[in-house]
């Protein structure tokens, strides 16, 4: 009942969408939605000489999945060191508090004297924005983990490779995983906001800014709706494996 | 098997920086098969001696001596159940007993006959793929004492392991504790504040003082078992127990 009642107002904004274009009745300002349902539904059909929408949206996939991939390759065990060691805490987190509050975009300008225009430089931006709710997250996680359950490791003959592997990791990896969730979704948004900046010649955040410069605004709605529908889909993934595996904790009295 | 606990002191650092006297020259020894319960008000420091002995604490002074052989770490000869919630929620009854066994690399098919020995012995057939949240307060502390029992040490360590429970579950898991230790010979200390418990399941009661805690104190129960709580035998000795406590107790409470 509340999935069927969730629906009424998009069909009602869609509905308005029309009103409003038909009275408005000017494609470069609100095209009808009869001009975006057929470019959302050719993606394989090659847009204003920039690739599908599919095309596109494999370049972006591509990319967020270097940035967050390496994001999650520092945070989580720099987290895990952080979370479990006070003097590696103590070291890293002034730094940290001093370079979490910069916008991720903030970095585009010197990534690109860094790294020039290229992939590297969107990356970066991907990996900043990534970085800091997994990193925050896997700390949060491991500091989470029962001391009891660390004695009872302990107790029973574990080294401390094993409570690591087999107490601290499984133990705090609901909440880590909740970081990668948080952290891919603003990798996500990082990714299009650095392909609408200068430099990019491919991705979703190209494709709508090359089709405002050609007036195109049924394609740029078409590639908002795009890039909204993946973000969601890869949420309800990360949403899916958290309620199999790691239901335990939502449950746990 | 005999272990001794020799002088030990214990002292700790409060947050203002003044020493706190835990433990003062706390001596007594174990024999073999002997069931113990060291009895206190709260705040005397019974769980501070049993986490010495267990080698999850250290001691100021003295020594922990398991035939002969000081302990200063956990060994795998002891083995010991926390008070409440220390099951690994991620695991199921099965892998929650499995633990110690999978620490030592034994493999799966020798470690199944040994998971169902303990299963049963704790009545929990039929249980093993359950996780920890779907189980009762009762069930779970058997499965801590499962777990325990898996890694076949000679001394169970048991820190308030019934106190959580409502009174019902609590008499029928003293039952069933004193049934599996005379099934299995183990060497049992057990830590409580209930003077009831202690009778129903000692040999002998170490009986402690409040800060800083010290031994009052060491009462060995007489008559044979099962215990009826309701004889005068087991009146007399509770009453001579709960005056003790009683002059120990904080004034205040």
């Amino acid at each position: 009942m509340t999935r069927r009642l969730g629906l009424v107002l998009p069909i009602l904004l869609i509905i308005a969408w029309e009103v409003v274009a038909i009275i408005v009745n000017n494609p470069f300002f609100l095209p009808k939605p009869e001009a975006v349902i057929p470019v959302l539904l050719s993606p394989f059909s090659d847009i204003l000489g920039t690739g599908s929408l599919v095309d596109n949206a494999v370049v972006s996939i591509e990319r967020v999945i270097l940035g967050f991939g390496i994001a999650a390759a520092v945070a989580i065990p720099l987290g895990i060191g952080m979370g479990r060691f006070a003097v590696l805490n103590d070291f890293f987190d002034v730094t940290l508090e001093l370079l979490r509050p910069i916008p991720p975009l903030a970095w585009v300008p010197l990534a690109l004297a860094w790294f020039k225009i290229g992939i590297v430089s969107i990356v970066f931006v991907i990996f900043i924005g990534a970085v800091f709710p997994i990193l925050l997250n896997t700390v949060d996680g491991v500091r989470g983990v029962k001391n009891t359950w660390v004695e009872v490791g302990t107790t029973l003959g574990a080294s401390e490779r094993q409570i690591l592997s087999k107490v601290i990791l499984p133990g705090a990896a609901p909440t880590i995983w909740t970081g990668l969730r948080v952290g891919f979704g603003i990798a996500w948004m990082c990714v299009v906001a650095a392909e609408i900046l200068p430099g990019p010649t491919s991705g979703l955040g190209y494709l709508i800014m090359y089709a405002y410069n050609l007036g195109q605004i049924n394609v740029i709605i078409a590639g908002i709706i795009v890039i909204g529908l993946i973000g969601l889909t890869i949420d309800q993934g990360f949403k899916a494996v958290e309620k199999r595996w790691f239901g335990w904790r939502r449950l746990e009295r | 098997m005999t272990l001794v606990v020799r002088d030990v002191s214990r002292t700790f650092s409060s947050g203002n920086g003044e020493p706190v006297v835990a433990l003062t020259n706390v001596s007594f020894s174990v024999s073999d098969k002997e069931f113990i319960c060291i009895l206190g008000p709260s705040g005397c420091g019974k769980t501070t001696v049993l986490r010495i002995i267990a080698g999850l604490e250290s001691v100021s002074s003295g020594s922990i001596l398991l035939n002969g052989v000081p302990v200063t770490r956990p060994c795998p000869k002891m083995a010991m159940i926390f008070q409440e919630y220390s099951l690994f929620p991620w695991r199921t009854v099965e892998e929650n007993i499995a633990f110690g066994l999978e620490l030592r690399g034994v493999k799966k098919p020798d470690r199944l006959s040994i998971e169902e020995k303990y299963l049963d012995l704790v009545g929990l057939k039929g249980f093993e793929h359950r996780f920890p949240y779907e189980l009762s307060g009762g069930m779970r502390q058997r499965v801590a004492v499962a777990r325990a029992l898996a890694i076949e040490p000679s001394i169970l360590l048991m820190d308030e392991p019934f106190g959580a429970l409502d009174a019902q579950t609590r008499n029928r898991m003293q039952h069933e504790l004193l049934h599996i230790w005379e099934k299995t010979q183990k060497t049992i200390l057990f830590v409580t504040h209930s003077v009831d418990e202690a009778v129903f399941l000692a040999d002998r009661i170490v009986v402690m003082t409040h800060r800083p805690g010290k031994i009052k104190e060491i009462v060995t129960i007489p008559g044979t078992r099962p215990r009826d709580r309701t004889s005068e035998e087991f009146g007399q000795v509770r009453r001579h127990l709960l005056d003790m406590i009683r002059e120990e107790s904080d004034p205040i409470q």
